[in-house]
C-alpha cells in the first residue's frame, strides 16, 4: 500500500524517472518514512501497554528467587518487556541488588533491556522485514544471557561500589492501574518516543535514501564484505558513540547491506549502537567501580563481536 | 501536603513536576508544596525503582510514568 502511494507520488505526480537517481532516492524515502511512522505508533503503543503490566519493582521479585542460569534467560526475556530508561539505571541497579538478584543476573537485565528496544525492533522489522528482527532478538538474547553468566561465574561483587550494599530499600505495594490509566500510560510513551526520535529517523532515512541513489553497488564490499575480518570489531567501535540512535542508524544501514556490508557485520554494529553506550556507562559509574564497568563493557563487546562472525561465517 | 517528585533529575522527571505544578495551579490545591528528592538512597528507601516517582506526604502514588496534570490532581484532592 505505501508503495504504491510512494510510486504514484513520486513517479505519477511529480514525473519523476524510477531510473533516475533522484527519483529513486525520493521514492525510498516516502515509501520507508510512511511505513516506519505507521509502525512507530502502532508497535509503541502495544508495547507500552505490556510493559504496564510489568513495572521493575515486579521483575525484581520475579529475580530474586531464581537460581543463577534460570535467572539470567529469564532476566534478559524481562529485560524486552520491563520499561528502561537509562537515567533510572542507578535506582534499578541498587534494587535489583539489594533484593538479592545475584550480579550476573542483574548485568543480563541491563544488557537485554536497552539492547532489544522497541524503536530498534521496529526499525529492523520495517526495514528489514520479520525474519532479520526476530534474528536481532534471539542473538541480543543469548548476548545478554550469556554475557552476564560470565559477569556472574567472575565474581565481581567487590567491585561494584561498597554503599550500594548498605541501602535498605523498602517494598512499596505495587499500583495496580486501571485498563484507562494503561492506555493514557501507552499514548503517552508513543508521544514521548515518537517526539524523541522522529527526527533521526528522517535524518537517517534521507541519508539512507541519498546513499540508495546515489552511492555505487559495490561500494562497501571491499572494506565491510564478509571476507574482511576487521569489519566486525571496527563496525562494534564506530557503533558505540551513536548511542539511542537505532532510529537514525538502521537505515543507512539497510543502504550499507545493499552496498555489500556482511549480515553478521551489520548486527554487530547494530547491537553496539543499542547496547553499550557511554552516557549510560558514565550514569552506572556511580555505582560500578571502574574495573567492573570496563569488564562488563569488554564481555558484551566480545559478545557482540562473536554474534557478528558467527553470522559472517554462517550467512554466505 | 507535600507532593514528592522522585527522580534524579532525568527529562522525564522535570515534564511530571512542570504537570504536578500544573495540576495544583488548577486546581486550587493551596497547601501542596512540591518537594525534589533527587537522592538515590532516598528514592530507594521509598522502594521505587523507576523514575520519576510521585509521592504525598511520604506515601508512593505512581512510579515510572509521567502522570498527566489530571492525573495528578485526583491524587492530591483525595488526599486533602
Amino acid at each position: 500500500m505505501w508503495q504504491h502511494f510512494s510510486d504514484w507520488l513520486v513517479f505519477g505526480t511529480l514525473g519523476l524517472s524510477p531510473k533516475s537517481a533522484l527519483g529513486s532516492a525520493l521514492d525510498f524515502f516516502i515509501y520507508d518514512t510512511g511505513k516506519i511512522f505507521f509502525l512507530l505508533v502502532i508497535i509503541i503503543f502495544a508495547i507500552a501497554f505490556v510493559r504496564s503490566f510489568f513495572p521493575p519493582e515486579k521483575t525484581k521479585r520475579f529475580l530474586e528467587k531464581l537460581p543463577e542460569f534460570l535467572g539470567n534467560i529469564l532476566a534478559a526475556l524481562l529485560g524486552i518487556v520491563t520499561p528502561f530508561c537509562s537515567c533510572s539505571a542507578v535506582p534499578l541497579f541498587i534494587g535489583f541488588i539489594e533484593a538479592g538478584v545475584p550480579l550476573g543476573v542483574t548485568f543480563s537485565f541491563l544488557v537485554s533491556s536497552p539492547m532489544v528496544n522497541e524503536v530498534a525492533l521496529i526499525m529492523l522489522w520495517g526495514m528489514f522485514g520479520w525474519k532479520i528482527a526476530l534474528l536481532y532478538i534471539a542473538s541480543g538474547l543469548v548476548v545478554a544471557i550469556l554475557s552476564g553468566a560470565v559477569i556472574g561465574r567472575l565474581k565481581l561483587e567487590k567491585w561494584v561500589e561498597e554503599y550500594v550494599y548498605k541501602i535498605r530499600g523498602s517494598e512499596t505495594a505495587i499500583e495496580t492501574l486501571s485498563f484507562k490509566e494503561r492506555l493514557v500510560y501507552a499514548w503517552g510513551y508513543v508521544g514521548e518516543i515518537v517526539g524523541k526520535v522522529w527526527l533521526y529517523v528522517l535524518a537517517g532515512i534521507a541519508i539512507g535514501g541519498f546513499m540508495h541513489g546515489y552511492a555505487p553497488a559495490d561500494f562497501l564490499v571491499k572494506v565491510a564484505g564478509p571476507g574482511v575480518w576487521y569489519a566486525v570489531p571496527l563496525a562494534v567501535i564506530i557503533g558505540v558513540p551513536l548511542y539511542s540512535n537505532a532510529a537514525g542508524v538502521i537505515p543507512i544501514v539497510k543502504v550499507l547491506m545493499e552496498k555489500g556490508m556482511a549480515m553478521g557485520t551489520a548486527l554487530s554494529f547494530m547491537m553496539a549502537v543499542t547496547a553499550l553506550s557511554l552516557p549510560e556507562a558514565i550514569i552506572l559509574r556511580k555505582v560500578l567501580k571502574p574495573k567492573l564497568l570496563a569488564t562488563y563493557f569488554s564481555v558484551v563487546a566480545v559478545g557482540i563481536m562473536l554474534t557478528g562472525y558467527l553470522f559472517n561465517a554462517v550467512i554466505k | 501536603m507535600k507532593v514528592q517528585i522522585l527522580g534524579t533529575g532525568c527529562s522525564r522527571c522535570k515534564l511530571l513536576e512542570e504537570h504536578a505544578r500544573q495540576a495544583i495551579a488548577e486546581y486550587h490545591i493551596d497547601d501542596a508544596q512540591i518537594e525534589n528528592i533527587k537522592d538515590v538512597e532516598a528514592i530507594m528507601r521509598m522502594g521505587v525503582m523507576s523514575t520519576p516517582g510521585l509521592a504525598v506526604d511520604g506515601v508512593v502514588k505512581s512510579t515510572g510514568r509521567v502522570l498527566t496534570k489530571d492525573q495528578i490532581a485526583t491524587f492530591l484532592t483525595r488526599a486533602s
